[in-house]
């Protein structure tokens, strides 16, 4: 999947790759995909529900070892 | 979106563990778009007593119990195994491990994404502490009746 811009929340645990998220969102364009690289795995239920509680769009995510990209367009 | 959900927290502990469960949960919540309203009362208020300086109060007692109960983001002790700060310092070292950030790192993010910070008036007065007493990020000072003003249209309410 392609991304408008990529952050990186490798080693963070919740609340921070969400707020990164926040902040990062409220800088872009309605439309453009966020990409979110985090290891935490507490990430695969909270982007998904975060998604849904701001409007954005939740479009996937990819794992490999134990590393997760996640995708979200901003609403 | 419609009109913003709210959260309304109580923090009425001022140790590091329970504070730093508050301002995840209400970090929480900001970045998923709901109002946020921390109220800080009783032992709570150590967490947003100022860390430089000393605290001025009225009358002997209240100076006795200013001086014991200091305050302040980074003096918050642990609720258990703090140990004379050793607990602490080995629970601060393990944040770090992790990149987790520390009570007052927290506390500049809440303010960042707008979470509101409210300090109870009738600590203030028990304790003998003004608003000099506290950082700069408070927003208003006031009692029960704007906690239950902002808790009753909250749909997150949690005493802490």
């Amino acid at each position: 999947m392609k991304a408008d811009i990529t952050i990186d929340c490798m080693g963070l645990y919740c609340p921070m790759p969400i707020v990164n998220t926040t902040r990062q969102m409220k800088a872009m364009q309605p439309g453009q995909v966020l990409e979110v690289m985090a290891d935490d795995e507490g990430i695969k239920q909270d982007m998904p529900n975060w998604a849904k509680m701001t409007g954005n769009e939740f479009l996937g995510i990819e794992e490999e070892d134990g590393k997760y990209r996640v995708f979200v367009r901003k609403g | 979106m419609a009109e913003k959900e709210k959260m309304t927290l109580i923090l009425f502990s001022g140790e590091m563990d329970k504070a730093l469960a508050a301002f995840n949960i209400a970090l929480g919540g900001a970045a998923s778009g709901m109002d946020v309203t921390i109220f800080f009362t009783f032992w709570g208020l150590n967490v947003i007593k100022k860390n430089e300086g000393s605290i001025k109060s009225k009358g002997v007692m209240r100076n006795m119990l200013n001086f014991m109960n200091r305050g302040g983001a980074k003096r918050l002790p642990l609720s258990k195994f703090h140990m004379m700060g050793m607990g602490k310092a080995m629970m601060q070292g393990l944040m770090k491990d992790i990149n987790f950030p520390q009570v007052d790192e927290l506390m500049r993010t809440a303010k960042e994404l707008g979470v509101k910070f409210i300090a109870c008036t009738t600590t203030m007065g028990m304790m003998g502490i003004g608003k000099d007493a506290f950082i700069t990020g408070v927003d208003s000072y006031a009692g029960v009746a704007t906690y239950i003003a902002e808790a009753r249209q909250s749909s997150i309410n949690l005493f802490i």
